[in-house]
Formats: structure tokens, sequence, C-alpha cells
């Protein structure tokens, strides 16, 4: 185990408090950097998704795990940042224009949906946001003139300083993951400054961030408008990485992913957002399997227990049905959410700390360190 | 120049009379603590205060500005912090984080500045560190720091309280029940540290408190309340030698 000795209150401000981290990160970063030359186009083609959807989930934990507002209406705010910028694209207007256009409308929109969110709380305000959801998609799929309506948007090939960046080109990649860490670093900026800790403040306690002084109103508003901005940030290059967008993309299912990313990686930490990112994209590889490899395989597994060729030809056709049938994935993400709510509230990344306190404090850890205890102290009086 | 002034407070839920007319002056520098019954109207009046509660009728005056309509955030922008019966602290964050909040009226910082942690954001944030450790100096709370507020015992949450209170450098304290559910070596701490804040730090307080011997020890003077009203006014002598109050506690 390491001990810190604390010489200057900057050792408790900075982001990587020692060179454990440094080291740890650096290498992180390095492999990041020569994964478009080493990996195959398909991985890397993942890689992109993983950091727009951890940008998203960044976003989503401004809002909903330090400021804790849940919204179930992401996708909406993405495909806000998408549609504006595919609409300028259109016209000639550059992309570092467009991509502020997108995050700055989006933000806009956030802003103008926390107001009403500033009464509800709880479901109240997940049902809010979702049928906030809801309108986005209606119009989007009705505003032909500006959207097309169903038939969808072509998004042209991305330009930068005057050169093509094809949307599976290293140079797109490198794009998105500076957009990522740009996020990232932003946020824990913010969070170690007196927004980011109002914020929390809101989470844990209205009444009594209100009684030291915080604009409780001011700061969900804002709080709205942060997160739905970089995710209108990040709908910007998902367009592009897509490179055709439809309303029918930006459903429901997709906040659901967005709430599934920092659920499962964690809410407590930006870690999580990352980690759930890289989990709800490998969910899609593993489909694919499910589909392709798994029937085959307990056919011939069944097969090898003696079934005759007929009955494992039977079981092989029945588990491939099943592996292939509608909402297989909505039933994966409900079983995923089920599962960490109950055992694992504090998500891959509490798990990961888990591991390491085990391995610190070894031979001395306590199974009952992380046992879920109830604490009757805290009044729901004045709310 | 009185510091704090109340005319006429009434706060009424439908027929229930919580708080009725009750007019009281707190003067610079003094500790003033109000007792009474369970229901008397005690919290409600702290409740006044900070806002929580829209006075049905009566006017409250700080530093003879009147502050009926000040929203219950711009109450400690003025210079009046509070601390709750049942402990309101930020339970997911650290003792650190939770007193750093309480310097939130003295941040300036915008939030394209924090954004990118200037270098002003660093400075600001040194110099609220620095007088947040002034206060975690002045209640012993060192040993505490790091800790999550999530897996502090009762007694040393009811001091963060207090700390993150005095973070906010408060003209007026209200302190509700800061003796409750502590025992008799923390109460006795706790009555120090009162009487500290008042003679040390400048700061007037106004407790609501059950435990006599605190009152007694620390109080200049002593409001009774019952039912929503006053029922006497003094020293801690006279209020308890008072007839009514005598009354209202025995039920004579």
């Amino acid at each position: 185990m390491r001990f810190l000795f604390k010489t200057d209150y900057d050792d408790d401000i900075r982001l990587l408090p020692h060179s454990g981290y440094v080291f740890s990160y650096g290498t992180l970063l390095v492999l990041l950097v020569i994964a478009p030359f080493v990996l195959s186009s398909y991985l890397v083609s993942q890689l992109v998704f993983v950091c727009i959807y951890a940008t998203v989930g960044v976003a989503l934990l401004i809002l909903t795990g330090f400021t804790g507002q849940a919204s179930l209406g992401h996708a909406a705010f993405l495909a806000i940042g998408a549609y504006t910028a595919t609409y300028l694209q259109q016209f000639g207007v550059p992309f570092e224009l467009y991509f502020l256009a997108a995050g700055l409308l989006s933000g806009i929109v956030g802003a103008i949906v926390g107001f009403p969110a500033l009464r509800l709380q709880g479901i109240y305000l997940v049902i809010a946001t979702i049928s906030f959801a809801f309108i986005v998609e209606e119009i989007l799929a009705r505003w032909e003139s500006v959207t097309r309506g169903n038939e969808g948007m072509r998004v042209k090939t991305l330009q930068l300083f005057g050169a093509a960046v094809p949307r599976d080109s290293p140079a797109f990649y490198f794009l998105c993951l500076a957009v990522l860490i740009l996020t990232i670093v932003g946020t824990l900026n913010l969070l170690r400054s007196p927004t980011g800790r109002a914020f929390v403040a809101i989470r844990d306690s209205e009444t009594a961030a209100r009684s030291m002084g915080i604009n409780v109103s001011l700061y969900k508003v804002k709080s709205f408008a942060i997160s739905a901005g970089i995710t209108g940030l990040a709908g910007c290059l998902f367009a592009h990485k897509l490179s055709f967008i439809s309303p029918e993309m930006f459903t429901l299912q997709l906040s659901i992913e967005f709430i599934i990313v920092i659920l499962i990686g964690g809410t407590f930490s930006l870690h999580g957002a990352v980690l759930g990112a890289i989990f709800i994209v490998m969910i899609d590889p593993f489909l694919t399997y499910l589909k392709d490899d798994v029937p085959g395989m307990i056919g011939n597994l069944a097969a090898a227990f003696g079934a005759g060729s007929e009955r494992a030809g039977h079981i092989q056709d029945s588990v491939a049905a099943a592996a292939s049938a509608n909402g297989l994935k909505g039933a994966i993400y409900g079983i995923i959410i089920v599962l960490f709510v109950l055992f694992e509230p504090l998500g891959l990344y509490g798990r990961w700390l888990k591991i390491k306190l085990f391995f610190q404090l070894f031979p001395l850890y306590k199974r009952a360190t992380f046992k879920r205890q109830k604490l009757y102290v805290k009044s729901e009086r004045n709310r | 120049m009185s510091c704090f002034r109340a005319e006429n407070l009434s706060l009424h839920f439908g027929g229930l009379k919580a708080v009725d007319a009750v007019s009281f002056a707190v003067e610079k520098g003094e500790i003033l603590s109000i007792i009474g019954p369970n229901g008397a109207g005690k919290s409600s009046i702290f409740n006044l205060i900070s806002r929580i509660y829209r006075p049905t009728a009566g006017k409250i005056f700080f530093e003879d500005q009147d502050i009926t309509e000040v929203p219950a955030y711009g109450i400690a922008r003025l210079g009046i912090a509070r601390t709750f019966q049942n402990i309101e602290l930020f339970e997911n964050a650290t003792v650190l984080a939770n007193l750093l909040v309480g310097r939130h009226r003295h941040s300036a910082t915008r939030l394209w500045q924090e954004f990118l942690f200037l270098p002003s954001v660093r400075r600001a944030e040194k110099e609220h560190r620095r007088r947040v450790e002034q206060v975690i100096e002045f209640l012993d709370l060192e040993p505490y720091r790091d800790k999550l507020i999530s897996g502090l015992p009762y007694g040393v949450r009811k001091v963060i309280e207090l700390a993150r209170a005095l973070c906010t450098e408060p003209k007026l304290i209200l302190l509700d029940e800061p003796s409750s559910g502590l025992n008799v070596e923390e109460t006795d701490d706790m009555s120090f540290w009162i009487r500290d804040m008042k003679s040390e730090l400048g700061i007037t307080v106004v407790m609501v408190e059950h435990d006599m011997s605190l009152v007694n020890r620390v109080s200049d003077r002593v409001i009774a309340l019952n039912y929503g009203r006053v029922l006497a006014m003094g020293t801690p002598a006279e209020v308890q030698g008072h007839p009514d109050v005598i009354a209202a506690y025995l039920g004579v």
C-alpha cells in the first residue's frame, strides 16, 4: 500500500495524485494512440463507438451521477446534435462551426428541458424526460422540410482543416478520442471546483444545499445544459460515424443504453462511463456470436452426447431461433440492469476498487467491508 | 442595532398555529436559546428564518434589512448559517468536500474558468481550502478530512455540520439542537465551541436546545415557547423560574 505525504494543498487538487497514476494513464494513452495502426479496422470502428458512448456517458454522469437528476431523454439530445450538424453541413458550414453549434443548440434545449424538471423528482422526472425524447423523435419524423422525415439524411464526409476525414480512418478515431479526453478532463475540472461540489450537494440534500447559499434551480438547469451540450457534441460525431441518420435511430432503447452505460460502469466515478461504454459496445458482437456460432456448437454438443442427428438438428434450430428472436437485445439489457442493481450497485468500477482493496490489504481483507447496511439518521422531513 | 429581529412572525398550517405572532430581537454578539416542549414551534421558527417555510404573517429583519422575501439560497449569502436537527450532510462526499460546499457563497469563479481550471480558479480553491483548514483546526476535525460522511459516527457528523456552517463565515448562526444525540463529553465540547464562536469569531448564536444544563452554561438570554407563543423571555434563571414555563413543562 502506498502512503502519500501531503505538504501542499495542491496535492489534494491534482488530477493525478502520484507517479503511479501518471504511469498507468500514460501507458493507456500510448496504447490508445498506437491502436489504429495495429488493430483491425473492425475493432477500431468499435473503439470509435466506445469513445462516443463514453462521451455521452460522462455527460449523463454529470446529470444523473453527480447532480442526481435521472434522464431517459439523452437519445433526444444526441439526435439534436446529430441533426444540427447534418443540417448545417449541407450549407457548407465548416466542421469547427457546426460541431460547436450542435453542442450549443443541444445545450440550450437541455436548459429549456431543465426548467420544468425543477419541480419534478425521481420517477416523475424520468417520465418527463421520456416524453421529451418522444416529442423530439416525433418532430424529427414530421418536420420533413428540415429533417427529411423518416427517409433520413445522408451525412457527407467530414472535412477538417481542408482535408477529408473518412469515418473509418485513424484520423476520425483520434478526433473522437480527443473529444472524449477533453470532455473527461473538463468534467474533472468542473468536479473539483465550486460548481461540481454544488452538483453533489444538490444530489445529497437539496435543503442543506439551499441553506449553504446554493441556488438549487440555477444549478439544476446548469447541469442539464452542460450534460445536453456534451451529448450534442457526441451527436455530431455519431452522425459522421454512421454517415446516415434517421429518427428511428434515436429511440428510447438508445436512451436506455446510455443509462446502462453509467449503471454498469458505476455512477460515482467517470471511470464508470468508459467501462460501461466498452461493455455496451461489446454486446453487439456478443449477440452476433450468439446467433452465428452458438447454435452450431450446441448442436454438435448434443450430437456428442448421443442425440440422434435428427434430434441434434432440431435442438440446433430451436437454439438458433431463440438467439435470433426479436427483442433479445432488450431482454438482455433488462437482465443486466436487474443483476447490476441487485448485486453490484457500484458497477464495474466499484467491483474493480473492491478487488484492488483486496490485494492492497491482503491477507487482512475483511469480508464485511462492503456489506450494505442501512442507516436511520437521515431526515426526509425538510424535502 | 439588533442583529436579527422577528416581528409578529406567524406560521399556520390550516387551523394549526405552529408559530403564532412571535416577536423577538437578537443583539449582536449574544447567545440566545429557544426552549419549549415538543411541538412548541422552535424548529419552525428556524425554518421560517432560513426560508424553508414561508411565513403566514409577520416580517423578519437581518441587520435592519427586511429579508422576508429573500429566497432560501439568499439567506446564506447574507451571512446566516444553520444546522439541522436531524443532520443534513452530503452523505456520499468527503468531509473536506462538505466543508468546501460551505465556502460556496464566497466563490466567484465562472463556469468556463472552472472547466479549464485556470490559475485563478486554482488560487481561489487554495484560499477556500486555507479557510476550511482554520475551521477544521477550530473544531478538531483533523482525523476525518478524507473520510466519507456515510461512514462516520453520529457525534462526529454533528460537529461536521457545525463546521460546515462555520465555513460560510456567518454573522448569525442558527443551531437546531446542537447537543441532541451527543454524550456528556461531546456536549461539554459543544458548549465550549459555542462560547468560543461568540468570543473568538464574534458570531451571534441562536439555538434551539432541550438540554437545560447546556442552555444555562452558554446562553445570555432564553426564550420559552409553547403552542407557538412566547411564554417568557429573559436570563436563564428568570425564564426557568417563570410560573408559565413551569406549568408548560410539568403540566400543572
